[in-house]
């Protein structure tokens, strides 16, 4: 017997899993430190606030897609979403004037396409939302390239460009903006019966409807918060970029999905927090931001995040697997 | 000295298409009594049992509640009702701790005047509930704030039977409660049946197993083919004629 192994292996293993849980933010310092040792611009403040600001429209859209992808589902259009609520809202500032209607435009456009995800999804008893949320990709694309004519419109109001560039005492506006949005989310999340349900949903969908869970309600809630994301994600952006634009979010929705993922929240449904989809998020800005810091070639970026997702998924899986044999043991133990 | 029937189910009938799944079956089930409910697969246990739970509705005949006939179109209606179920697969949420799995569905929340979704829960009051229920059924958990998914079989069985146990006023329904577990942990379980019968409860078991049976059953019930084909007082004596009945030899 090797003193390694304990009297009892679930006891051991339990610790693994801890590990695992814990391994986004382990590789997010590690990353962090390695990367500011490569590349001496990498930890200077003007550089951190340049990642917090590339990092917000990432981190809002992933928050949002975060609670669909808790109860098993995905959001595929949380980029076109955004492009088309940019576009709404620069039609209607150039319409309006008004500031509060431009902001009201993209939060509702969003939340709108959030809903008919979310309804034809589940009363058009769709299986799965990798369909619906593909269509309105589409549809919410063509939408924005018409009714801006295929171009970007410039201008947007002075309080949406400070929201989405500004800054407050060197740290960007944007920051506050996601950390509002994640402290409500939060709150929502684990602090209201909202929330438990969304877990509820995500672990089981059967025994949810046999409790008595609205899950239909529950279903719909989360794309009209993704699609909500989205719109917030596209106020910040028009920010930043002065205008709206059928372009924007360009391949938004892997982003996203794969903060989440990166992050350490399960595919599988029913596991992950707030969190999860902020760690995943800053990884993603980190590791563009060394990147162009290293001047490594753009296209490698798009490969690196890549190899990123595939080992948070097989991460998860090697947590589900240790899980079943921590349970097979502790009832061996019992026998 | 008969005990008050809490349940009674009259005639029921239920087709699948033209599957005639239920044929007038007739049941009672008594206060702080445990019926068991027999038959060999496809005998319509199951189907009877959703009906009573509110996962199916009769096609013809009735239910009744303390002598009321009650309709019960959904798990809610049942649940409202007083009769809980543990269902074969359990029902649990492997991603919750065990007081959340008790809550879920009905955690309490306040304040009473925002819609159920948006009430803040009130967790220290649920965990709390939980473990004194799972303390006073003597149910051993390594961590109580630790999701189910970690639990072995019977001990994520105990949860389930405990939270049946918890919301039931009247009636417990046990759907092969032991079906996957080992000897030892079947012993607990069986334990925790007798818990919920001698708290009051009619209780109705469907089980294989004709040893449970005989400890557990003042009654059996057996269908075949979706008839009920006799209903006898389980003792050591009978069981081959309870086995004849159930296979119709």
């Amino acid at each position: 017997m090797v003193m390694g192994q304990s009297r009892e292996p679930a006891a051991a293993l339990s610790i693994w899993l801890k590990v695992l849980s814990a391994g986004p933010i382990a590789i997010l310092v590690g990353l962090i430190v390695v990367l500011s040792i490569a590349a001496p611009h990498f930890l200077t403040p003007r550089n951190i606030s340049n990642i917090l600001a590339q990092t917000a429209v990432i981190a809002v859209v992933a928050m949002g897609q975060h609670l669909v992808i808790l109860t098993r589902g995905i959001d595929l259009s949380v980029g076109s979403n955004l492009a088309l609520a940019t576009v709404t809202g620069a039609l209607v500032y150039q319409a309006t004037g008004s500031e509060v209607l431009t902001i009201l435009a993209m939060l509702v456009s969003g939340a709108g396409v959030g809903a008919i995800n979310g309804l034809i999804y589940t009363f058009g008893r769709l299986p799965h939302p990798f369909i619906i949320t593909l269509a309105t990709l589409s549809i919410a694309k063509g939408t924005a390239l018409q009714l801006a004519d295929g171009r970007a419109i410039p201008g947007m109001p002075e309080s949406i460009q400070f929201l989405g560039g500004g800054s407050v005492l060197g740290i960007p506006a944007s920051f506050f903006v996601v950390a509002g949005v994640a402290g409500l989310i939060l709150t929502m999340a684990r602090k209201m019966v909202w929330g438990r349900w969304i877990y509820a949903v995500g672990g089981k969908p059967e025994a949810a409807l046999r409790m008595g869970i609205p899950v239909r309600g529950v279903l719909i809630s989360t794309y009209v918060m993704a699609g909500l994301c989205a719109g917030i994600g596209a106020v910040l952006l028009a920010g930043r970029t002065d205008a709206g634009s059928p372009l924007f979010g360009n391949l938004l929705e892997l982003d996203t999905i794969a903060a989440v993922i990166i992050g350490g929240a399960s595919f599988l449904g029913g596991r992950g927090h707030i969190g999860h989809a902020l760690v995943g998020a800053v990884m993603i800005g980190v590791i563009r931001n060394a990147l162009n810091l290293l001047n490594v070639d753009i296209f490698f970026q798009l490969i690196a995040i890549g190899v990123v997702i595939v080992l948070a998924v097989e991460a998860d899986v090697l947590r589900t697997y240790l899980e079943g044999r921590v349970r097979t043991l502790r009832a061996a133990r019992l026998q | 000295m008969t005990n008050p029937v809490v349940l009674s189910v009259r005639s029921a009938t239920k087709r699948f298409g033209p599957v005639l799944a239920l044929d007038d079956v007739s049941l009672e089930a008594r206060a702080g009594e445990v019926l068991a409910l027999l038959g060999d697969n496809g005998a319509g246990k199951s189907t009877l049992i959703k009906c009573i739970s509110g996962v199916h509705q009769i096609d013809s005949g009735n239910i009744a509640i303390d002598g009321v006939a009650t309709a019960i179109r959904s798990p809610g209606d049942a649940r409202t009702a007083g009769i809980e179920t543990v269902y074969q697969d359990l029902a649990l949420f492997d991603n919750l701790t065990p007081a959340q799995n008790f809550y879920a569905g009905r955690e309490i929340a306040v304040p009473a005047w925002l819609p159920r979704g948006l009430r803040f829960l009130k967790s220290r009051q649920m965990d709390e509930e939980t473990s004194r229920v799972l303390d006073r059924l003597k149910v051993i958990l390594p961590k109580q704030d630790a999701t189910v998914a970690l639990m072995s079989g019977g001990q994520r069985q105990a949860v389930a039977v405990a939270r049946a146990s918890v919301f039931a006023r009247k009636v417990v329904i046990l759907d092969e409660p032991t079906a996957a577990l080992g000897l030892r942990e079947s012993r607990k379980v069986l334990d925790l049946v007798a818990q919920l019968r001698d708290e009051g409860n009619a209780v109705i078991l469907i089980t294989h197993n004709m040893e449970h049976v005989t400890e557990l059953a003042s009654r059996a019930v057996v269908l075949r083919q979706g008839r009920k084909v006799g209903e006898i007082i389980p003792t050591k004596t009978n069981q081959q004629e309870l086995v004849a009945m159930i296979v119709g030899a």
